[in-house]
């Protein structure tokens, strides 16, 4: 069962490796970019913790084998705040709100409402409950995040920074 | 990493799939969008020896009316279809059933023609497909057919593909005329597989008689299940004399193999599998009376 190549993009770098096809995405980004912010909870699709942004949708990285996201743009967690470590809107709403407790979920959580606000930049509340149902998390209750993209939605109209 | 090993094949044309499915035989799997087959290969309940991915195959892909259907390729993902305004005029079941599939962050990937294939008969395509008398577009190294859903779907996860076999599109009649669409479906929690659930189709006449009915129910069998004799029962009949819940207790009639699990005993599956039925018929029926 031989290697194979890929050549992708993770936040902006190109990187070009030789995989087995079975590493999912989750791991190359993990072991092979050492991006470990892109978080491994149930490893077959239900937590929704390691979703990362590939060629622009949000997708969970466990489901996915490196070598289908070949020729892909990837954005993880750690794509996300500005080079300078200014926090993005989406995630400066978390904090604000509570939204993080343990922070295992979180990158999960803003990876999804980062997409979901780019497609919906004026959702009602019950569209926020259906964008944050593929997402779990233990610790916070859920209120703090929805309160969170609450916050970073109406932030957005106001045309503060993304 | 947690699936077994397996070898990846990536082709660029479905003819080149096919070969290759031919070739390999019963080690080869076709892989889509992943989204059902790699937790089966990740939980190990699922191995194989060879992957073909028809992720880069371009004409796998699109949606477009073929004479009185919408012919839409195996490929296209769940998100698309859920965003197309071709799919929302043509077949408007198709675009009021995708929201219903796991998470937006799962139709991103999951495809229809995977949904279709891997035959869950709890899954929302494959009974929209069975209830609209959809027609599946299937080729292999033998040569291209066509096989029409009554004849598609053969038991739990089972269809009548063989393992050479490559689903390259569906194509799902369009209804004019005065038409309505509703689905229903009870899960414990949103995005989870439903407990039971029904899509329908309901045309009325010029007379407001009920032209033609469509009843597809998820989560009722072993397969997707239509009720037939239902929509036999029903078409002809003014659509006033019909009450709801009168429609749902004639859909559950017949069902032979109701779930009996730690989710739900098949009485209590039966009996939400009705108020489904009743609720998405008030609400196609209500709709098609506008038209």
């Amino acid at each position: 069962m031989g290697e194979v190549p890929v050549h992708l993009t993770v936040n902006g770098r190109r990187r070009e490796e030789t995989v087995e096809p079975r590493l999912t995405l989750a791991d190359f980004l993990r072991d092979r970019c050492h991006l470990t912010g892109t978080h491994l909870g149930c490893e077959h699709g239900v937590c929704g913790a390691c979703t990362v942004l590939v060629d622009g949708a949000a997708v969970r990285s466990c489901l996915m084998f490196a070598v289908q996201a070949d020729g892909a743009d990837v954005t993880t967690i750690e794509g996300v705040a500005s080079p300078d470590g200014d926090l993005s809107t989406v995630q400066a709403a978390f904090r604000d709100c509570h939204g993080l407790q343990c922070g295992f979920c979180t990158p999960g959580f803003v990876m999804s409402v980062t997409a979901f606000l780019r497609d919906n930049p004026r959702p009602t509340d019950e569209q926020i409950r259906e964008a944050l149902s593929g997402t779990l998390c233990r610790c916070t209750g859920y209120q703090g995040i929805l309160k969170a993209v609450r916050q970073a939605a109406d932030a957005g109209q106001r045309g503060e920074r993304s | 990493m947690k699936p077994a090993p397996f070898e990846y094949h990536a082709p660029e044309t479905a003819a080149e799939a096919a070969t290759l499915l031919g070739e390999l035989g019963d080690g080869a799997k076709v892989l889509a969008g992943g989204q059902s087959l790699v937790p089966m290969l990740a939980l190990r309940l699922a191995v194989f020896e060879h992957l073909v991915d028809i992720g880069r195959v371009a004409e796998l892909q699109g949606i477009e009316r073929r004479d009185d259907a919408l012919w839409i390729g195996a490929g296209t993902t769940q998100a698309r279809i859920e965003a197309s305004d071709e799919v929302a005029s043509a077949v408007p079941l198709l675009t009021k059933v995708t929201p219903f599939i796991g998470h937006f962050q799962i139709r991103n990937r999951g495809t229809v023609g995977g949904s279709i294939a891997h035959a869950d008969p709890a899954a929302e395509y494959p009974a929209v497909a069975l209830a609209l008398d959809a027609t599946m577009h299937v080729t292999s190294s033998k040569g291209g057919r066509t096989i029409a859903a009554r004849d598609f779907f053969d038991g739990l996860w089972t269809t009548t593909m063989e393992a050479d076999d490559l689903l390259v599109g569906a194509s799902f009649p369009i209804w004019s005329g005065r038409r309505g669409f509703a689905v229903e479906e009870f899960a414990r929690r949103h995005g989870d597989f439903a407990i039971a659930g029904a899509t329908i189709g309901v045309e009325l006449d010029d007379a407001d008689r009920i032209g033609r009915c469509a009843i597809g129910l998820i989560g009722l069998g072993s397969t997707p299940e239509r009720a037939e004799a239902a929509e036999a029962e029903l078409v002809g009949r003014p659509i006033a004399d019909m009450e709801p819940d009168d429609v749902g207790r004639l859909a559950m009639a017949g069902l032979r193999s109701v779930p009996d699990d730690l989710h739900g005993s098949a009485e209590f599956r039966t009996r939400v599998g009705a108020a489904m039925v009743a609720r998405a018929w008030r609400t196609a029926s209500t709709e098609a009376g506008r038209g």
